[in-house]
């Protein structure tokens, strides 16, 4: 079996974020990108497939800045090739996920594979999530939402829905799917693993073509969410803001 | 083309859900403002149609391996439903079924789509859109011209009552899709139940990933059990395996009300606000003042979270 993890970069949430001058993206210039956690995820349970089953697992991004990182890193937790396409440039803007998926279509149009994991989300898929998308185009079935796959006899996936209702469902090969969460928390990989995969090199570089494809939205302006209703917030040392907290559950009876 | 704004009728337990009544009010008022209808597209479940008061036509699809949901089946069956009805607008939630269908249809139906709304509004002719992106840390206003389009809108959005009224709706079943046999439902299972119900207390201390690692859990345990609470958590607490299921609070969590809500190192997604929105008191603890949680939160406080627990303990007299 060839499950092939597509990976993507997204800033950092923890990080300020700020506008661009005419109001149409996030201020790319101080972002730090990270490998989306969900794409973590996607790996972790393809590798967890691997390992039940010797399935083969190859690491795909498109080239967006920091990407090489992810993919180095994924080669040491156990991915068998790492693939970077180029050829769209993803670095000075917001690239939508009809493009992203059109990109990856392509590829994946001359490829074998059985089963393609992604993560169910992005924070920045304005246009949607890549995992159904991607499907739709390569007219296979998808399921997002995923938190577990059994792939020992047929495929059958775990589907979370709301609550934490979780329906297991056997789906045909090949199939896209959108990993919520992996069967175990993404393993660790030492630094130095991932510094042995660097300098082995070992990234696969594959040029495609624009694809035409987009999102079809005009984004009119993009800005800080309006506080509206913005929280008082409790000042003084550690100790008073810690006993301003007590005060108030206190005021609410729920102390004795 | 037709002005109608069709959404998808979900269900959970047998039960039409909150955010199908959501949608259901905003598809009647942008529907009314075009000259057209609010239609429901029910699949597999016939029997609730009568509940969809909102809408002014219903359209079931139910047949063979319907009564389950399936991303592929369900697909197929809201390709039926808008190949009828060419409607103007699809409004799909952002649950597990809206983000399995929203991209695909997007693509079959060859329809722009917007994800993470929190608003649609008319605008001459064109659909304007507010999304919260980046886990709700900016906003961006899409513009739609073209005349079809999907939206995928984040749950409490809108008002559910404006959907929920009475009224006899035109219902009309359409023939079902023929089965493409690539998905197939097995089974179901509900959480299992835990030592406590978060649900059901009246004070609730939540961890988030703010903590970083799981012994250090021990510090946000200290204090709940000082002021005799539970401890709840955000999602990554729950997959890095640091506290059960049963302790989720979200979309795919639980969803609380306590009168207290007391969190540490959580920004506050609109995925984890699905879940607490509606506490009687929040007071949240972000090293981040940006964090959305304040936005939420009734009181909030910057402080280090390392810094502040040892305090409340000691104050709580733990
Ligand atoms: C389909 C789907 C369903 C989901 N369901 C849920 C759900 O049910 N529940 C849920 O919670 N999430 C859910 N999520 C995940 C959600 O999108 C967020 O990823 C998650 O809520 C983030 O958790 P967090 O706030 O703990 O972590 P982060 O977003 O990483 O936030 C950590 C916060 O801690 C703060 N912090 C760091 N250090 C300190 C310190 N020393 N002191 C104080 N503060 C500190 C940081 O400023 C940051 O704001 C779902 C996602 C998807 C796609
Ligand atoms: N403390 C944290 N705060 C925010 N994000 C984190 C944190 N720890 C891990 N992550 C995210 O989880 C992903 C996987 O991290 P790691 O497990 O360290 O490889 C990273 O891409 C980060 O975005």
């Amino acid at each position: 079996m060839r499950i092939v993890v597509l990976l993507k970069q997204v800033p950092d949430l923890v990080e300020e974020f700020e506008i661009n001058d005419d109001g149409s993206d996030v201020d790319r210039e101080y972002l730090t990108l990270l490998l989306n956690e969900f794409d973590n995820h996607a790996l972790e349970e393809a590798l967890l497939i691997k390992d039940a089953t010797g399935a083969s697992v190859d690491v795909v991004g498109l080239d967006d800045s920091g990407i090489d990182q992810s993919l180095y890193s994924a080669l040491a937790k156990g991915a068998d090739r790492a693939i970077k396409l180029t050829g769209l440039d993803t670095s000075s803007g917001w690239v939508d996920s009809h493009t992203r998926a059109a990109a990856f279509a392509g590829w994946l149009g001359g490829e074998t594979f059985d089963l393609v994991l992604t993560g169910v989300q992005a924070a920045d898929d304005l246009d949607g999530q890549l995992a159904p998308i991607l499907a739709a185009m390569l007219d296979v079935p998808q399921l997002s939402v995923v938190v577990g796959i059994q792939a020992t006899e047929g495929v059958s996936v775990d589907q979370e829905f709301a609550g934490g209702v979780v329906a297991t469902l056997d789906v045909t090969t090949p199939a896209v799917i959108g990993v919520q969460a992996a069967r175990q928390a993404p393993r660790y990989v030492p630094i130095a693993k991932i510094r042995q995969a660097q300098q082995a090199g070992g990234i696969e570089q594959v040029t495609i073509p624009r694809p035409g494809a987009g999102a079809g939205l005009t984004i009119r302006r993009m800005y800080l969410p309006e506080q509206t209703t913005h929280a008082e917030m409790l000042t003084g040392s550690d100790k008073e803001v810690a006993g301003k907290i007590i005060d108030l559950i206190r005021a609410r009876g729920l102390l004795k | 083309m037709s002005n109608d704004v069709v959404v998808i009728a979900e269900c959970a337990g047998g039960v039409l859900t909150d955010t199908t009544f959501e949608l259901l009010g905003k598809a009647r008022q942008l529907a009314d403002g075009w000259g057209g209808q609010a239609i429901a597209v029910l699949v597999g479940n016939d029997a609730l149609a009568g509940q969809l008061g909102g809408a002014g036509l219903v359209l079931t699809i139910d047949g063979p391996g319907l009564g389950d949901y399936s991303s592929d089946s369900y697909l197929e069956a809201m390709m039926v439903a808008v190949a009828a009805r060419t409607p103007r607008l699809v409004l799909l939630p952002t649950t597990t079924a809206g983000l399995d269908l929203a991209g695909a249809l997007s693509v079959r139906w060859d329809a722009p789509l917007v994800s993470y709304v929190v608003d649609v509004v008319a605008e001459g002719d064109a659909i304007v859109t507010t999304s919260q992106i980046y886990g709700g840390k900016i906003m961006a206003e899409a513009v739609i011209t073209t005349e079809r389009a999907v939206a995928a809108v984040i749950a409490s959005s809108f008002p559910a009552n404006a959907g929920r009224q009475d009224g006899n709706p035109v219902i009309e079943a359409l023939t079902p899709p023929a089965s493409s046999g690539r998905v197939k439902f097995r089974s179901r299972a509900e959480p299992a139940g835990g030592d406590v119900d978060i649900t059901e207390v009246d004070l609730l201390v939540a961890v988030g990933r703010g903590i970083g690692s799981k012994d250090d859990i021990d510090l946000v345990q200290e204090f709940a059990n000082a002021i005799g609470a539970p401890v709840a958590a955000s999602r990554p607490i729950v997959d890095a395996g640091w506290l059960p299921k049963t302790r989720q609070v979200g979309k795919s969590g639980l969803k609380v009300k306590p009168r207290a809500y007391v969190m540490f190192g959580i920004s506050g997604a609109p995925e984890h606000l699905e879940g607490m929105r509606d506490a009687e008191l929040i007071i949240a603890c972000n090293t981040d003042a940006k964090a959305p949680i304040f936005d939420v939160a009734h009181y909030g406080t910057t402080v280090d979270l390392f810094d502040l627990l040892p305090e409340l303990t000691e104050k709580a007299g733990g």
